[in-house]
């Protein structure tokens, strides 16, 4: 255990990474996703063939290819970022689909005639989806995206392998120098677990919430 | 969303709204045909769509180098669900179990292989666990981590296949006279896993993803081939672009595959089985 205690700074410099990519790919997939859910349910046909290429496409591509296509492959294309920003902009763009789909799911789950009463009732489109929609949909959508998020805390380990250095990485490194290793990867599993519990638990109260006594 | 429902989010358009929707359909058009334009010429400008770039993946050698990336993609994709999958019944079936021990093991291993990352435990198999003597061949150190993490995904996928089973099954199982175990075996456990078919081969696809990480530990699986290539050829886009499209067009037709089988079985079974609503897998891989 001593390597992991004399390296410990090194280690939650990795955790930070991870957290950040995890962060900012998960509120950029929540934008791009909200985004491709209004194109897919849009009336004007481009949109929705471009939100349904999209979400077959990503949903169907191994993260680690879509990794290194973006972080190896962009920059022979003349278009160069940072490592990090590719890895978060990759992180984002493969979990939006997994969010378009969990929106559009959370949407189809509210009765046609919710949406009828309100159009009945003089509700704009705006307001139907502000006052009518939403709200049911939002409930529904909360234990899928508390799953994408674990998916992008557990992808986000995938960035080690194109190279970004984040917490599997330096476990991995560190375990190269040293000769402790089996303690090494337990305290990394351990905090992974904890991230994902803790995700879990949040999404939990989250659903909670805006249940407002009306949990099943 | 149904066109219906779409429908119902706003009025039927009348003249100017379907006049509207003509604009923006041309903008919409017309936007895509630019931005594909422009990703074409950003190729172009940077000398990616030479021709001899592209042609080169018709030659014999290069396909056969594919060939065996995909070969060794199947094999270990096979391996590891010929493995998970019945392990994943015994999970679940240990996660179900009466008995507080098993029960609670199984919820622990479970809770905790779906909260670490693969590629984490692939790094312990393969520089880890050979300084303390336990060293697998490189096909093992990439199938057995990938069985070990999807083994407690494919438990919950069952567990939710069993509790969804009509109850009155098991209460007439009973009142026959069988045993639990007798029971679960004949009555419960076929109609829980006819119930997730479709379900588990959408875990097929994740499985599938989950084997290109034989990058990482050296296994000659498609990701690794296409390395290989790359460092020889240095047509790192063209031949990841190529890779890309197989795996999106292998997995699209699963999943078509596991639309169309529930379909198929829907009719004839109690309850669906679906833990989540539609789409959203177990795993992200």
């Amino acid at each position: 255990m001593r390597v992991v205690t004399d390296n410990l700074g090194f280690l939650l410099g990795g955790l930070l990474v991870t957290l950040e990519l995890t962060v900012l790919g998960f509120v950029g997939a929540l934008l791009l996703g909200t985004v491709l859910a209004v194109f897919r349910v849009s009336p004007i046909a481009p949109l929705r063939w471009v939100g349904a290429v999209y979400v077959e496409v990503l949903r169907n591509m191994p993260l680690l290819t879509l990794l290194i296509l973006v972080v190896f492959g962009l920059p022979d294309v003349g278009l160069t970022f940072s490592l990090f920003t590719s890895a978060a902009a990759c992180m984002a763009a493969f979990a939006a689909a997994f969010v378009c789909e969990a929106v559009r799911g959370g949407i189809n789950t509210v009765p046609v005639g919710q949406a009828e009463a309100a159009r009945s009732l003089g509700f704009t489109f705006t307001q139907s989806l502000r006052y009518v929609i939403l709200p049911p949909a939002f409930r529904t959508m909360v234990q899928p995206l508390v799953n994408i998020f674990i998916g992008v805390v557990l992808g986000s380990s995938l960035a080690s392998a194109v190279g970004v250095s984040e917490l599997t990485n330096r476990t991995q490194v560190l375990n190269l120098q040293s000769a402790e290793a089996v303690g090494l990867f337990l305290v990394s599993g351990a905090i992974y677990l904890v991230i994902a519990l803790l995700g879990g638990a949040a999404g939990g109260a989250l659903e909670r919430r805006v249940s407002g006594g009306r949990l099943r | 969303m149904t066109a219906a429902a779409t429908r119902v989010l706003f009025d039927e358009p009348g003249p100017r709204g379907r006049a509207r929707i003509r604009i923006f359909t041309v903008i919409g058009l017309l936007l895509v045909a630019v931005i594909v334009a422009l990703a074409l010429y950003q190729f172009y400008r940077n000398g990616q769509l030479g021709r001899s770039r592209w042609l080169a993946f018709a030659e014999p050698a290069y396909l056969r180098f594919l060939a065996d990336g995909i070969r060794g993609t199947i094999i270990a994709t096979a391996l590891a669900a010929v493995l998970s999958f019945p392990l994943g019944v015994v999970l679940a079936l240990g996660r179900l179990s009466r008995n507080g021990l098993l029960r609670r093991v199984s919820t622990w291993y479970i809770e905790l292989f779906r909260s670490i990352p693969l590629l984490l435990l692939i790094y312990a198999f393969l520089l880890a666990l050979p300084r303390y003597g336990i060293n697998l061949p490189i096909l093992w150190k990439l199938v057995v981590p990938i069985v070990m993490v999807n083994v407690a995904v494919l438990a919950e996928i069952f567990r939710a296949g069993i509790l969804a089973v009509d109850h009155g099954q098991s209460e007439a199982a009973a009142a026959l006279g069988l045993r639990e175990g007798t029971a679960m075996r004949s009555v419960i456990l076929p109609q829980a896993i006819r119930l997730v078919i479709p379900t588990l081969v959408t875990q097929l696809v994740a499985l599938l993803k989950d084997s290109t990480l034989g990058y990482v530990v050296s296994y000659p699986e498609l990701m690794k081939q296409a390395q290989n290539l790359t460092v020889y050829t240095h047509l790192l886009v063209q031949t990841y672009l190529i890779v890309a499209a197989i795996y999106v067009l292998v997995n699209l037709l699963l999943s078509r595959f596991a639309v169309w089988l529930e379909r198929r079985l829907g009719s004839r079974t109690s309850s669906r089985a679906t833990a989540e609503p539609e789409g959203v897998p177990q795993t992200m891989a």
